[in-house]
């Protein structure tokens, strides 16, 4: 038999979704069916004073908190937030009270007038007193690590919401059955659903089916929130006794629903002149909106890849998530990492700038090569393949010598390198207990699984893994619908998760059932010895120990590696920064579905494109003010340049046929090589989206490195230009006061003084919340005195400092 | 009172359809659920992401946009016009122009008024409506490469072939062209068809 694993085979959910009859949850109805509507708050906080329904109730089906016949909340990680406001509300669109009406028309008509009293809102993360949670890592002596280092480089990093724009709104539709419910939804994680309804309804755990119909897009926008829309079709269905569908419209998608969260992250290292890391000091800080969600997990995950794919002795990471009066951030492809990998790699790209170094080598030098430490104390086996990423796409896409000939032109190429930890963070997998399983049918077989199909592939992917350890045909592995009646819980289709670990699962269920059929065929078996059921339940691989309380031991199973080589053009008239080609190689242990590989790492990076140039997320008074597609914009094909795939490939030991994940890793390295392809021209870019008004406000930089020229000046000038002071984004963005950005005002050379000149600092511009520990500031500050004390600079104990 | 409403008549897919709805009201609507055609998707109901593409009169039209009125007398061709079995259908299915599937029935529409033979630059205009949040568009780009070589290939061994029967060379000429599709002539780039807005619609 051939085997299908590493092979193109035809997708299982392909033919139906292109001849247009794959039945998405706005296609299906239901006899005597009702439309739903939600009422949310206009204001970001405060108390609802009164609610004034002014309209004709008869037909009406009315749903408010008093309603909610088990508990009033989304149970999800912390019980903070309501599934319908009662009495307060934290966030701008928070629902409040729901309609249903069978003719929609006139349930679009009805008005309710609310009255509030407001209170003042928060909607500056730094300024938040409510912090969801803290993350705290530790690694080796970092004062020892700092006074090691030649050469200190600071700054902050700043990234903004996001929007997943899946192109399917969220939506579900409820149904009353037998003193129960089933809900029908576009979601990611059908027992999410199932244990939040369980708690919301007050009924019990069988009376509540939730079925996952074909869903277009989550992207992690439909992981957490379809809990909530669960929720409220279930409550306006069982209220009315009808069947009830709540479909969102675009505008009300985009106001209400999760994005990514927004971050403010600071960078402190150390480097030797030779360009070793010695230490990293890094802060980050996340809006989380205004309740808790997934926030805790983003943050870890966030942390958790702070450093970079980087080695170093002495690393401090200290995270915190805040609460803030917008509508909640949650889940979104990477979950974290695109954020604080974001900071890491530009940060990277800095310090190659300060030391004068090619950025290929400062990677070189610094990336984690197996049997290497990460900061959680984690040591990597032999498929830790930075190396090997960077080497792939450096020369596929002949980095150094394109890097030469964008000299002088408004031609950039820049370089990210990262990494991607696969699975639930830490003991995450452990406590999740997943479950899989397979069914004999007379033609072969049956997956069981509570994974869903988002588009990225899981039926075909878990039917390949099947066939090929049950030495079955493609055809003859069916999957079943994601049908809380009829799979176990497989744990969310999240983390890029599914094919490594749930997908193992499977592996396991198959082997198993392959013992168990011996010569017989499925429809021998079936009649000779009846129906068979084959499960199988996560075990971690051995030696895999972590800490929740330390932060210590193995943050995840394996890594995904990956390197992105992105040329960008500028246009010297608008500052619109066009991408113009993305080379990228990817080491994901083993590619079973190439193709489906391929398209997670194309379609991640044009969302990254995105994220890292046009997406931007205008936050007026709490409310996403552009919450339309005409102004809030994504990659259309002429936004897509073409795209350069490698797939690398280094087999991951505890993973089906070697595989790791890769869901989510294509996204997170866009952003940072975008970035340093801009910085690259001269252009001092540290937020993103670098939307053309960012990137003429921003400042110059000059590169030593190869004689780059600089945005305004001609090939050869100087290297080290001083950036120009009272610069809007640079007040902003480090804080510093204009006047201290001028070198004379310190009047002092650095110890390092080939690497130019030490502008001054100021802690008073710092996050009031990052104050009243060590600050970089301070001690960049104290070291700077060291230098003025006259230590001598030749035995490299004074780093001089650049922010 | 509101004034009796008047048929409107039009072509789909094919056959004749005359509906009694509110001339304004959205031709997506009406395909959905007058018709009961759920092949063509809502994505944004503001003309912008183009899952709503059908053919009306050759021209790849946002329906969320046309009311009703406007498709009086003319061809209106949706996904299930295709009947699943063009070849842009099959390898999109096979060569990744398909992931969450949602874009897929409107961009596979656009892709068939691009009319054959198109270049990349004719297919990165003509779908730029269009907007997929899963492929990067390479996949769709594939898949309508693969979709041609196909065609090529069918095309080349039809005019070797000493056996084919008359006519058949003509039919795989005009792109495997189902009921209801335009003539090849009429096709141009995808134009759009504006229309007023119209009341959204929400569920």
């Amino acid at each position: 038999m051939r085997r299908v694993v590493g092979r193109n085979v035809v997708r299982k959910d392909g033919a139906a979704k292109a001849a247009g009859t794959a039945r998405y949850v706005d296609d299906l109805t239901r006899q005597g069916l009702l439309y739903a509507r939600t009422i949310r708050s206009a204001i970001p906080c405060g108390s609802i004073s009164r609610i004034r329904l002014d309209f004709d109730p008869a037909g009406f089906t009315i749903v408010n908190a008093r309603d909610i016949p088990g508990r009033n909340l989304v149970s999800l990680i912390i019980d903070d937030q309501p599934c319908l406001a009662d009495g307060e509300v934290r966030h701008i669109a928070e629902p409040i009270l729901l309609l249903a009406h069978e003719d929609r028309e006139r349930l679009l008509e009805a008005k309710v007038d609310i009255e509030y009293r407001s209170r003042l809102a928060v909607f500056d993360p730094a300024q938040s007193a409510t912090v969801f949670k803290t993350v705290a890592i530790a690694k080796g002596d970092l004062d020892e690590g700092f006074r090691r280092a030649d050469l200190v480089v600071e700054g902050e990093y700043r990234t903004g919401h996001q929007e997943h724009l899946y192109i399917e709104p969220n939506g579900m539709l409820a149904v009353p059955e037998d003193d129960g419910v089933t809900v029908y939804g576009s979601l990611q994680c059908p027992y999410y659903v199932h244990r939040a309804l369980v708690v919301l309804l007050g009924l019990p755990e069988h009376k509540v089916r939730v079925v996952q119909v074909e869903t277009g897009g989550g992207f992690g926008g439909k992981e957490d929130y379809p809990s909530i829309i669960a929720g409220h079709a279930c409550l306006l269905a069982l209220k009315s006794g009808r069947p009830v569908k709540l479909i969102y419209d675009r505008t009300e998608d985009m106001l209400a629903t999760t994005k990514r969260h927004p971050s403010i992250i600071r960078h402190r290292t150390g480097v030797t002149r030779d360009g070793r890391l010695t230490a990293m000091d890094i802060d980050v800080l996340m809006d989380g909106g205004a309740y808790c969600t997934l926030s805790p997990v983003v943050l870890s995950r966030g942390c958790l890849h702070a450093t970079g794919p980087y080695r170093c002795d002495h690393v401090r990471v200290n995270g915190r998530v805040v609460m803030t009066n917008t509508p909640p951030n949650g889940a979104f492809r990477g979950f974290g990492a695109p954020q604080t990998l974001f900071a890491a790699d530009v940060h990277m790209e800095r310090l190659a700038e300060a030391l004068g170094m090619n950025p290929v080598r400062v990677r070189e030098r610094n990336a984690l090569r197996p049997g290497d430490m990460t900061a959680t104390g984690q040591t990597l086996g032999p498929d830790a393949a930075a190396l090997d990423v960077l080497r792939a796409a450096v020369a596929r896409s002949d980095f150094q010598k394109k890097r030469r000939a964008c000299r002088g032109t408004n031609r950039g190429i820049g370089l990210s390198l990262f990494f991607h930890g696969a699975g639930f963070t830490g003991s995450g997998e452990v406590k999740l207990k997943s479950k899989a399983s397979l069914e004999l049918t007379s033609r072969g077989v049956r997956i069981l699984v509570a994974s869903t199909e988002i588009g990225q592939g899981q039926r075909t992917v878990h039917a390949q893994i099947v066939a090929d350890a049950l030495r079955m045909p493609y055809d003859s592995v069916e999957v079943a619908a994601a049908d809380t009646s009829l799979v176990p819980d497989s744990g969310p289709t999240v983390a890029s998760r599914t094919t490594m670990v749930v997908g193992g699962l499977l592996k396991q269920c198959a082997v198993e059932m392959r013992e168990k059929l011996g010569r017989l065929t499925p429809h021998e078996y079936l009649q000779k010895h009846g129906p068979l059921v084959v499960t199988a339940q996560y075990q971690p691989p051995p030696g895999l120990v972590w800490d929740d309380e330390t932060y210590r031991g193995s943050a995840y199973g394996s890594y995904g590696w990956a390197c992105d080589v992105i040329e960008v053009e500028r246009d010297p008239v608008t500052d619109e920064i066009r991408p113009i080609k993305v080379t990228t190689a990817h080491e994901i242990g083993k590619a079973l579905y190439p193709l489906g590989v391929r398209g997670q790492i194309e379609g991640g990076t044009a969302q990254g494109l995105g994220y890292a140039l046009i997406e931007e997320v205008v936050m007026r008074d709490g409310a996403m003010a552009n919450a339309q597609l005409t102004n809030y914009i994504v990659p259309t094909t002429l936004d897509t340049p073409p795209m350069d795939v490698v797939i690398v490939e280094k087999p991951y030991a505890h993973g089906p046929y070697g595989a790791k994940g890769v869901g989510e890793m294509p996204f997170d390295g866009v952003a940072p090589a975008v970035v340093n392809a801009i910085r690259s021209l001269g252009i001092d870019i540290r937020e993103i989206p670098a939307t053309p008004e960012r990137v003429m406000a921003a400042p110059q930089i000059g590169i030593r490195d190869s004689g780059l020229g600089t945005r305004d000046s001609k090939p050869g000038t100087p290297a080290f230009a001083e950036r120009p002071a009272g610069r809007l984004r640079r007040g902003k963005r480090d804080s510093v006061p204009a006047g201290s950005e001028d070198p004379a005002s310190t009047g002092r050379r650095s110890p390092a003084s080939s690497v130019g000149r030490s502008p001054a600092a100021s802690a008073a511009g710092w996050p009031k919340a990052m104050r009243g520990r060590p600050s970089p500031v301070e001690a960049a500050q104290s070291s700077r005195k060291n230098v003025a004390q006259g230590f001598s600079p030749a035995r490299h104990r004074k780093p001089e400092v650049r922010r | 009172m509101t004034p009796p409403l008047r048929p409107i008549a039009f072509v789909l897919n094919g056959a004749r359809r005359t509906v009694r709805v509110h001339p304004l009201k959205r031709l997506l609507d009406v395909l959905r659920e007058e018709c009961g055609l759920t092949g063509t998707k809502e994505g944004c109901g503001e003309g912008e992401c183009g899952a709503c593409t059908v053919i009306v009169n050759g021209n790849a039209v946002n329906s969320c946009l046309v009311p009703v009125a406007q498709v009086a007398g003319a061809k209106v061709m949706t996904i299930e016009g295709l009947k699943g079995r063009h070849r842009l259908q099959r390898a999109f299915a096979e060569f990744g122009g398909a992931q969450c599937g949602i874009c897929t029935p409107g961009m596979i529409l656009a892709a068939v008024a691009l009319g054959p033979r198109p270049t990349l630059e004719q297919v990165r205009t003509g779908l730029a409506g269009n907007i997929c949040r899963c492929t990067g568009y390479e996949g769709i780009y594939r898949a309508i490469r693969k979709s041609e070589d196909r065609r090529q290939k069918t095309e080349d061994r039809s005019k070797t072939s000493h056996l084919r029967r008359p006519g058949s060379s003509l039919r795989l000429r005009s792109g495997q062209a189902a009921p209801g599709s335009p003539a090849l002539s009429e096709r141009g780039p995808a134009a759009r068809v504006e229309g007023p807005k119209v009341p959204r619609r929400r569920g």
